[in-house]
């Protein structure tokens, strides 16, 4: 945890708040400060440290890729150990695949798919289903018990 | 298909989901880059964010840098009557950053609720999907942790 050594109180207090939200308005720096007892001038040199030393992702509208339009999907599949990198090679090439993560898990490979067209899911999920010969289990959300991040310092 | 999102929506989300500028007055040099006004720039945020096209604005944190190394897929089988009210209870506790209803996937995949459970290390991880665990309690039918073992792809949502 090395690098949280180099976090003050000011800064933690900032990630706790500003991962709440910010505001929309012509001088949000200067706003948030003043809640957090920071200049404009402070606030602004210490998230462009956070960003340069890698602790910030990043900083702006999060925004919410289905009410977009689009479609979202987890998927899983169940590859053998053999097949592993054929298969990887054959899901990552899709540009639909956004994220895939290699899991401890008889279903070992989860990705997760975004689309533009809703229906361009399901046709992904039969394409690589007939192309690996592995069916891939589709479990798009059906709710969603969001309470936002929180990863308080 | 429908287009909730007209084009104007479509630039501004474009110049915006990498993240805005650290400068003074970050809405005024968006706008500036897309040609229209400050004031128009907000009040489209304003009314997206009204309708639930941005969930927020503000920081994203590099979770794993700042030393919540420890991340597990839960999965929980939930009788489906049940889901909805074990969802809330799992989505309300601060270290569940996300929790989904999602349909099984028979035989071999029980589980209807997924939470991402965050901490410091594994073993963290796994004592608070024990809590978990007592809060359900016969609510929960069983359960796993999947950690991950490496990353295959990260792009990022295109939107």
């Amino acid at each position: 945890m090395a690098e949280t050594a180099l976090l003050d109180a000011a800064d933690k207090a900032l990630i706790n708040r500003l991962q709440e939200g910010f505001p929309i308005s012509s001088h949000p720096f200067a706003e948030s400060g003043r809640e957090l007892g920071l200049s404009e001038d402070d606030l602004l040199n210490r998230l462009k440290r956070l960003q340069e030393n890698g602790l910030m992702t990043r900083f702006g509208p999060l925004y919410h890729a289905e009410r977009l339009g689009g479609g979202l999907s987890l998927c899983a599949m169940a590859v053998p150990e053999d097949r592993f990198n054929e298969i990887t090679e054959l899901v990552n090439s899709y540009p639909e695949v956004a994220h895939n993560y290699e899991r401890d898990h008889l279903l070992n490979m989860w990705f997760v798919l975004a689309t533009e067209a809703p229906q361009r899911i399901a046709e992904v999920v039969q394409e690589i289903t007939q192309r690996s010969g592995i069916t891939v289990r589709n479990m798009p959300k059906i709710e969603e018990f969001f309470v936002g991040l929180k990863f308080t310092l | 298909m429908s287009a909730p999102v007209n084009s104007l929506d479509r630039q501004i989300i474009s110049a915006t989901q990498a993240g805005l500028p650290l400068v003074a007055q970050p809405y005024l040099e968006v706008a500036t880059q897309l040609g229209i006004t400050e004031a128009l720039l907000i009040e489209r945020l304003q009314a997206m964010q009204q309708q639930g096209i941005i969930r927020r604005i503000g920081l994203l944190p590099n979770h794993y840098a700042l030393g919540f190394r420890g991340n597990g897929m839960s999965v929980w089988d939930i009788p489906d009557p049940l889901v909805q009210q074990c969802g809330r209870v799992i989505g309300a506790l601060d270290y569940v950053s996300h929790a989904y209803h999602r349909p099984r996937s028979p035989p071999d995949w029980p589980y209807n609720l997924f939470a991402m459970v965050h901490g410091p290390d594994r073993d963290t991880v796994l004592q608070k999907v024990a809590e978990i665990a007592a809060l359900l309690r016969e609510r929960c039918r069983s359960h796993e942790v999947l950690f991950s073992r490496r990353i295959l792809k990260k792009t990022g949502l295109r939107i």
